[in-house]
């Protein structure tokens, strides 16, 4: 910059040019150790987060070593804790959620980019960005005290009467049609992380270039073809990511599952059964969790639901990792 | 020339008009921590079970009309209220089950009740209107361990040969969450139940044989509404505002009781308090001819000898108001007041053991 002025240079000016130059670097050196710092700040709070628990339940750690994953016994009075029906359940919600959300998701998003007329798209966009918005309390009640009475009355009895009469699959679909449980705890999540899924889904489905898509459909394509062939390949890797924002969700949603899981410690593999989920333990007892191995045990727990969310976004890492290097050779 | 800007300024003026604005209504707080003339703090702090809050809130807003003094109370539960008490963050703790003689010695602290209540179990079953199901403490205990499943068992039917009960399958529910109300609960079963008292046993939380859980006695309330065949168990409060089929119990006398501010009081009056150091007591099981076998008392933490002698001051002025006057205010909200018999004892407890 200095080079830029050789005809009107003095030494005065000179010496000008060379302060704001250093006084460039300085803010330069200033602007990065606060990016730097705002960056480390991120790590250092999930680090900090993540130990402060597993600090909190050392007690129970060292009691029970790694029994605590294993078994299935939660039992305050005679301080055994074991976290296993907890895991289960949190891991049995969120995955009948994803099972019913990501297609319904897909389709929303497809019908938005591809199907609808232009006057519907925007104001279906926003109801699902107002869905999003909808605190959790709110789902839990609703879940309680509208669906869980219909499934209860007129669905979860026919469920019993034809799915768990089946061999094997059976096992899933029977239990007491109370319209509390493992099911309507899934059916309400799905509903929850809908609109995270279906916003993502519909913005990426966006960004693919419109040439793509008119050659596929000058050359014949159906628009199913379109979508599976075109637009899906070329958004993998930020559908995968939709998805697992969503599972993310409905790994860690509290209020909602507390209202409808049932809240009780036992192992089944009936979904019509009530479970309960690790954030509806941690919800409904730390208020009167009095004894320090009680306590102890509620934070191990949410270790293993920040352990759990972290293996899910790594398997997440990974699969895009594979898709790229697929697509790569 | 000024270092501050004119826009701060102004800022900074404007703050200062609002605080002065706020001043008024920051006069109690603002002269709480002096100690004032006649020795009483002007402003005194409690937490503990959220079964007195509502009656807590009541009493704290009529006695600050009546005296100017102000009492807040926290409803973080009876764990959070005797951990707070012990620790010294609050002026008195609340719990709804009592702490033992030694355990208080240790801590320093005195114990005496507030208020009475009761436990409510609670059905929804088709045509089954409040107090018509009747149930006996063994038959309520096997009900909750699982061993009877259907409404029509021969058990209940031989209690109720009037009623026509459903072949349906009972489905329990309680509380998921640690809680004063699961200890009462919980006591009673123990104390009529063999098998009760060697599986789940007593504790503010047990292992529940069966059934859902329900957060708080609103979860509790809700789900038994919700679920058709369910026995649930709530505060009275909590059965008689939402219209919740009550069961009638068969007490120690032998008589079947619905729950009513008498039967509680019948309870309160007939337990044995005069053999009892601290008010060591559990209502449940009480001998009284027509005494509800699950009535439950609340209990008061304070420290023998408070650090500030004025909120210790304040702390017991603020109850003996509570029993001089505090009585209509608790039968509203279903509550049942100390009988006077015990009020008196209570207050020579405080001579006793209380510095002040």
């Amino acid at each position: 910059m200095s080079a830029a002025a050789p005809a009107t240079s003095s030494p005065a000016r000179l010496a000008a040019v060379a302060r704001r130059e250093r006084r460039d670097i300085r803010l330069d050196r200033l602007f990065r150790t606060v990016l730097t710092a705002a960056g480390l700040l991120v790590l250092a709070l999930l680090l900090g987060a993540a130990l402060s628990m597993l600090w909190g339940g050392r007690e129970t750690l060292a009691t029970f070593g790694l029994d605590f994953f294993f078994t299935a016994d939660w039992d305050v009075g005679a301080r055994r804790f074991g976290a296993l029906v907890p895991i289960y359940g949190t891991l049995v919600s969120a995955t009948i959620a994803l099972l019913i959300a990501v297609p319904v998701s897909f389709g929303i998003a497809v019908f938005l980019t591809e199907l609808a007329p232009g006057w519907l798209r925007t104001p279906v966009g926003t109801a699902i960005e107002l869905l999003a918005g909808i605190p959790s309390i709110i789902y839990g009640m609703w879940g309680l005290f509208v669906l869980a009475p219909i499934l209860g009355q007129h669905v979860y009895p026919k469920i019993n009467d034809t799915l768990g009469q089946l061999p094997l699959i059976g096992l899933l679909f029977h239990g007491p049609p109370l319209g509390i449980g493992m099911l309507t705890a899934g059916l309400v999540l799905a509903i929850m992380v809908i609109p995270f899924i279906a916003s993502v889904m519909r913005e990426v489905f966006l960004t693919v270039p419109s040439r793509l898509k008119e050659s596929a459909y000058a050359l014949g394509s159906t628009t199913w073809e379109v979508v599976w062939d075109v637009v899906l390949p070329y958004t993998r890797s930020a559908v995968i990511g939709g998805v697992f924002l969503g599972l993310g969700r409905a790994l860690g949603e509290t209020m909602a599952v507390t209202f409808v899981i049932g809240n009780a410690y036992a192992l089944s593999a009936a979904l019509l059964e009530p479970g309960s989920s690790i954030a509806s333990t941690i919800a409904n007892e730390f208020a009167e969790a009095v004894d320090p191995l009680h306590r102890s045990s509620l934070l191990a727990l949410g270790f293993v639901l920040f352990l759990l969310t972290f293996v899910v976004l790594a398997l997440a890492r990974l699969m895009l990792y594979r898709l790229k290097r697929k697509e790569g050779l | 020339m000024n270092p501050i800007p004119r826009s701060l300024r102004l800022l900074a003026l404007s703050f200062m008009f609002m605080l002065a604005a706020c001043q008024p209504s920051d006069q109690d707080g603002g002269t709480a921590d002096a100690v004032p003339e006649d020795g009483i703090a002007r402003s005194i702090t409690g937490a503990g079970a959220s079964f007195v809050y509502p009656v807590m809130a009541k009493w704290s807003s009529d006695y600050r009309t009546s005296s100017g003094r102000q009492v807040n109370y926290q409803s973080v539960g009876s764990g959070g209220g005797i951990a707070q008490i012990k620790a010294g963050t609050v002026d008195f703790g609340s719990s709804d089950a009592p702490l033992s003689s030694e355990d208080l010695l240790a801590s320093g602290l005195a114990q005496f009740p507030s208020v009475i209540g009761g436990v409510v179990p609670v059905v929804n079953i088709d045509g089954i209107t409040p107090g018509a199901l009747r149930l006996t403490g063994p038959v309520l205990a096997d009900v909750f361990l699982g061993k009877i499943t259907r409404w029509n068992d021969a058990a209940l039917v031989e209690l109720n040969p009037d009623l026509a009960l459903p072949d349906q399958a009972i489905t329990v529910v309680h509380r998921a969450d640690g809680s004063g109300t699961t200890f009462n609960f919980a006591n009673y079963l123990a104390k009529v139940s063999a098998d009760w008292k060697a599986g789940p046993g007593e504790g503010t939380a047990v292992r529940w044989p069966t059934g859902i859980g329900g957060k708080g006695n609103e979860g509790v309330a809700a789900y038994v509404q919700q679920v058709k065949g369910s026995i649930g168990y709530v505060e009275f409060s909590y059965a008689k505002q939402n219209a919740m089929s009550h069961v009638a119990l068969r007490n120690a006398a032998g008589n079947f009781v619905e729950p009513t501010s008498e039967s509680f009081a019948a309870a309160a009056e007939s337990a044995d308090w005069q053999n009892t150091a601290d008010f060591d007591l559990v209502l449940t099981d009480a001998p009284g001819a027509d005494a509800w076998p699950i009535a439950a008392t609340n209990f008061v933490l304070v420290h023998r000898s408070p650090k500030d002698a004025s909120r210790g001051a304040a702390t017991r002025a603020f109850f003996e108001w509570i029993y001089a006057n505090g009585d209509a205010e608790a039968a509203a909200l279903d509550y049942v007041p100390l009988p006077d018999a015990l009020v008196t004892r209570i207050q020579e407890y405080w001579q006793a053991t209380l510095d002040n």
